[in-house]
């Protein structure tokens, strides 16, 4: 996931923080975990309740490491790197440990492997099964939760019967959304993520920005538009662009199978965004391959007076005859461009280009004025 | 936006005016909200109890169009009480001190009577933001959809100005941008008065450096502005062609636009879909949608960023650039033999004195604000840190005005106009959407319990809505976030076009039209056909 801390620097007195990981000795800066410090070093610490956007919680322990001087292993998440502190992130008895976590964990869970199509995070839980080969089955677990399948909403997908309770999508939507519309019920394995008073998401404080399918390392939670497509042939195939609705202008990954958009995945490093989307960019995607988008150039029959398909040639021409018509009858200042606040520069340039380079008036605006 | 969207967790106080920003700009909300997490504290000056109230220190209901009143007594309670930034002041402004005088006059008490706001709100609201460190201003098109539209906003920067919170983290006066690439459209130039880059058009050197690159003298006059055209369309303008704008639906005063269009002899529209505005055109070109253009966009924060295709277009839709230049081409003219966006993007980044340091492989990864003068600039993510453009910034003697329309025994409502979180605009795109009509599938009246009362409607009920303009049926909902006296509908569904009534004047600068104060009246009715009442047209809606 998204990255925020640089490489470390002197401190404001000029002492460069140091302490030592797996025998060598690196640099930090203040207020950085032990993770993010071992992070930066490329040591692939595993995390199941860990999204580096939201405040360490500190719940799953897979992300334990040895502390010299400490008597049991340490949350890396939630610990403070200290001077000084020797730490090491990858021992035959930390690995024994996160082994068993994660035996554990998958015998919580009715699926341990689910669609990618689910959302972003999907995949953590099933990959650092693969990693620790934690597939036996050794443990009999209590599955954590219950499924809502009577909630109807066309977006969100809650499979509680796959949740490891590790809280990513409550504290998703309370830090980093604001809204605070999912909770917890109960503790320990009857633990229950639900909405306030048990009900449906659409009746709750829910805005279906999509961000707890996002964050859901398990794929209880899941993106039901993408989960649609999940049976459409070919390899799903992701381009960076921009959100096309309003003006904060949220990257996004654009997923696609073979010539259609099956899904729209937020970009953690987009600048604008850093992972966060609203429902608009998250969901409403599939205006564009929608049966009713125009295909061909359409003009006005002399005759019938109705708009009937024509060539690209014709249509050009057609349209050329009749400005042509209007520069000679009227003069060229009687001619009128409207760009719009919708398209890419290129066409408002280009908008403005034919009537300056043309038609040389200034008769050009765009849309923002109403 | 003078300031980049990572300063809005930062700033002290927060002033949001005229911003419905957790329906319109969500993700931004996120931002300010994680402020107010952090301990700043939020004003919230908005007719309607909208979500940002409910979650603000003070809200401050002022009555649709009185903003100029609210912003002046504000500014007399900073200086009252020395809370002005004397050092910023004396350094980086002009007219300070006949700003001091201008508002010693607008007590709070004095606005109270006009904006209808408790006159210590005001004063508190005052106190906060110009007791702030950090001050932040956010507005949208809540300040400057009005005749006073530029004076809203100018009243603003008075009181940025007032407190020095310009130019520094977390502070500024930023305008949230409503359409993804709606600040890029006048970057590029479509502008009646500006050429790209913001270049005036009345500037000769410019008009040399354009006749140059476009091999064309162009006039040294200002265009008209979109506004004024529909005006004459039929008397002096003949021909338009409109690039992806469902002007008819958007537009106010409906009935005035659709004679308008239908009255030139040539109607040219780029469209993705047959909106209504293309169902009365004579030429009808089918563009590629988002996902299927490479392109560049510039949001709200003047970040400049790449779009890229992902899919093919259907059928035979091409890029709008690539419509526009072929048509060029077909009327005989040169110079407009394009072969791609990048070529059409590096044109303009070579002629835009904004963009003159990017071109489309620099702006890959979209770390760039503009300005960026040169090549090698790091961009602009906060304006004004060391100087205004123009040297100081200036400070406008201002008076409140009151609407070109305002309440009579026949119209005693105010009508406010918006969008709502899940649909977009017209609905071309979201109404296209699977799912997105689970959210929201119909518009209703939002009117305060007690009006509902007063009118003799009924929640759920219909009401008929009338204004000399126009008049049309639509659903009422009872709510308190309308205040009492003043109702709220969006203009996403074409079924309850609230545009056939707005149109009560236009700012004398900018032109933009009063979309957000309209005097109505109301009353009930039986509901429309389809829902078992009288046969009969949904009043107001012509037949396209
Ligand atoms: S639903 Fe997913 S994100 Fe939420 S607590 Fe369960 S596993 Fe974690
Ligand atoms: S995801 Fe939402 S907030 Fe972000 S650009 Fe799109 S519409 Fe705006
Ligand atoms: S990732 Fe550290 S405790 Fe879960």
């Amino acid at each position: 996931m998204m990255k925020r801390n640089g490489s470390p620097s002197a401190n404001g007195k000029g002492v460069r923080l140091t302490m030592t990981l797996d025998g060598e000795k690196v640099a930090f800066n203040r207020g950085e975990t032990i993770y993010e410090v071992a992070e930066r070093h490329r040591k692939d610490i595993p995390t199941l309740c860990y999204d580096p956007r939201l405040e360490p919680f500190g719940g799953c322990r897979l992300c334990v490491v040895e502390l010299e001087g400490a008597r049991n292993p340490v949350a890396s998440c939630t610990m403070e790197a200290q001077p000084g502190m020797r730490v090491r992130t990858r021992t035959a008895a930390l690995e024994t440990q996160r082994r068993i976590l994660m035996e554990m964990v998958a015998s919580e869970n009715r699926d341990t492997d689910v669609d990618p199509m689910h959302g972003y995070a999907s995949q953590e839980m099933a990959e650092l099964l693969d990693r620790y080969d934690a597939r036996t089955g050794r443990f009999e677990g209590a599955q954590s939760g219950a499924s809502r399948d009577d909630d109807d909403n066309p977006f969100i997908k809650r499979d509680y019967d796959n949740c490891i309770s590790c809280y990513r999508c409550v504290r998703v939507c309370a830090e980093q959304e604001g809204d605070y519309a999912i909770s917890i019920m109960n503790r320990g394995f009857h633990t229950q993520i639900t909405t306030e008073f048990g009900g449906l998401l659409k009746d709750s404080a829910c805005t279906f920005c999509g961000q707890c399918i996002q964050t859901c390392p398990t794929g209880a939670l899941g993106d039901l538009k993408a989960l649609a497509n999940k049976d459409v042939p070919g390899e799903t195939k992701k381009t960076r662009t921009i959100c096309p609705y309003c003006g904060v202008g949220c990257a996004v990954d654009v997923m696609t199978r073979e010539e259609k958009i099956v899904g729209v995945l937020p970009a953690m490093d987009g600048p604008a965004n850093e992972g966060s989307l609203c429902v608009k960019g998250q969901f409403a995607f599939d205006f564009v391959g929608h049966p009713e988008r125009l295909s061909t150039p359409f003009i006005r029959d002399e005759k019938s007076g109705q708009l009937r398909p024509a060539s690209w040639d014709e249509a050009l021409d057609f349209a050329a005859g009749k400005l042509k018509k209007v520069v000679k009858d009227h003069g060229r200042r009687a001619v009128y461009g409207i760009a719009s606040g919708r398209a890419p520069h290129e066409a408002a340039y280009m908008m403005q280009r034919f009537i300056r380079g043309g038609l040389g008036t200034n008769h050009i605006d765009n849309c923002s004025r109403a | 936006m003078s300031n980049p969207l990572a300063d809005m967790d930062k700033p002290d106080v927060i002033f949001c005016i005229g911003t419905n920003m957790t329906e319109c700009h969500p993700v931004a909300a996120t931002r300010l909200k994680r402020a107010l997490a952090r301990g700043a504290k939020m004003i919230v000056a908005d007719p309607r109890r909208i979500g940002l109230a409910e979650i603000a220190d003070v809200h401050l209901p002022l009555r649709v169009g009185s903003d100029v009143s609210l912003l002046l007594a504000m500014a007399h309670v900073i200086a009252r009480e020395g809370l002005v930034d004397e050092g910023f002041m004396a350094q980086r402004t002009a007219h300070g001190e006949d700003f001091l005088k201008h508002v010693e006059r607008y007590t709070p008490e004095w606005a109270a009577e006009i904006c209808e706001c408790d006159a210590q709100d005001i004063e508190k609201a005052a106190l906060l933001y110009g007791g702030a460190d950090r001050g932040a201003i956010y507005y949208t098109v809540g300040i400057t959809e009005h005749i006073c539209g530029v004076d809203n906003v100018q009243s603003l920067c008075n009181l940025a100005l007032l407190t020095g919170n310009l130019g520094r983290e977390g502070t500024g006066v930023n305008p949230m941008r409503g359409q993804n690439n709606i600040q890029g459209a006048g970057d590029a130039g479509a502008l009646p008065n500006n050429y790209p880059g913001f270049q005036t058009v009345t500037d000769l050197a410019h008009q040399e450096k354009f006749h140059k690159a476009y091999g064309r003298k162009v006039d040294l006059e200002v265009g008209m502005t979109k506004v004024t055209a529909l005006d004459l369309c039929g008397d002096g303008i003949h021909a338009m062609m409109i690039n992806g704008e469902n002007t008819l639906v958007t537009d106010p005063d409906r009935h005035h636009c659709e004679h308008a269009l239908k009255s030139l002899d040539c109607l040219i529209v780029i469209d993705i879909f047959m909106t209504e505005t293309a169902r009365v055109a004579d030429v009808v070109f089918p563009a590629t949608a988002w996902a299927e253009t490479d392109g560049v966009c510039t949001n709200t924060e003047r970040r400049v960023q790449r779009l890229r295709a992902a899919v093919p277009p259907p059928g035979e839709a091409k890029p709008d650039w690539w419509i526009v230049s072929r048509l060029a081409q077909r009327m005989g003219w040169k110079g407009f033999e394009f072969e791609s966006a990048k070529e059409v993007f590096n044109e303009l980044c070579s002629l835009s004195s904004t963009y003159a340091g990017l071109d489309w492989d620099r702006i890959d990864r979209g770390e760039y604000q503009w300005p960026v003068p040169e090549e090698g600039h790091p961009g602009t993510p906060r304006l004004h840190e060391e100087r205004f453009e123009n040297g100081r910034g200036i400070f406008k003697m201002l008076e409140y005005r009151d609407p070109e329309e305002t309440l009579s025994e026949d119209y005693p409502i105010w009508l406010t106009t918006g969008r709502r979180l899940p649909q977009y605009h017209t609905r071309t795109q979201t109404g296209r959407a699977a799912g997105i009509d689970y959210l929201l599938s119909e518009e209703t009246l939002e009117v305060h319990p007690d009006d509902i009362a007063r009118l003799g409607l009924e929640d759920g009920g219909w009401a008929e809505m009338s204004n000399p303009r126009g008049c049309l049926h639509v659903k009422v909902r009872a709510t308190t976030k309308s205040p009492k006296g003043t109702v709220f509908a969006s203009f996403a569904f074409e079924d309850v076009p609230v545009n056939v009534l707005t149109g009560g004047g236009y700012d004398p600068v900018t032109q933009t039209a009063a979309l957000k104060a309209c005097p109505v009246a109301l009353k009930p009715v039986g509901p429309p056909p389809a829902l078992g009442g009288a046969p009969g047209p949904q009043p107001g809606l012509g037949r396209l």
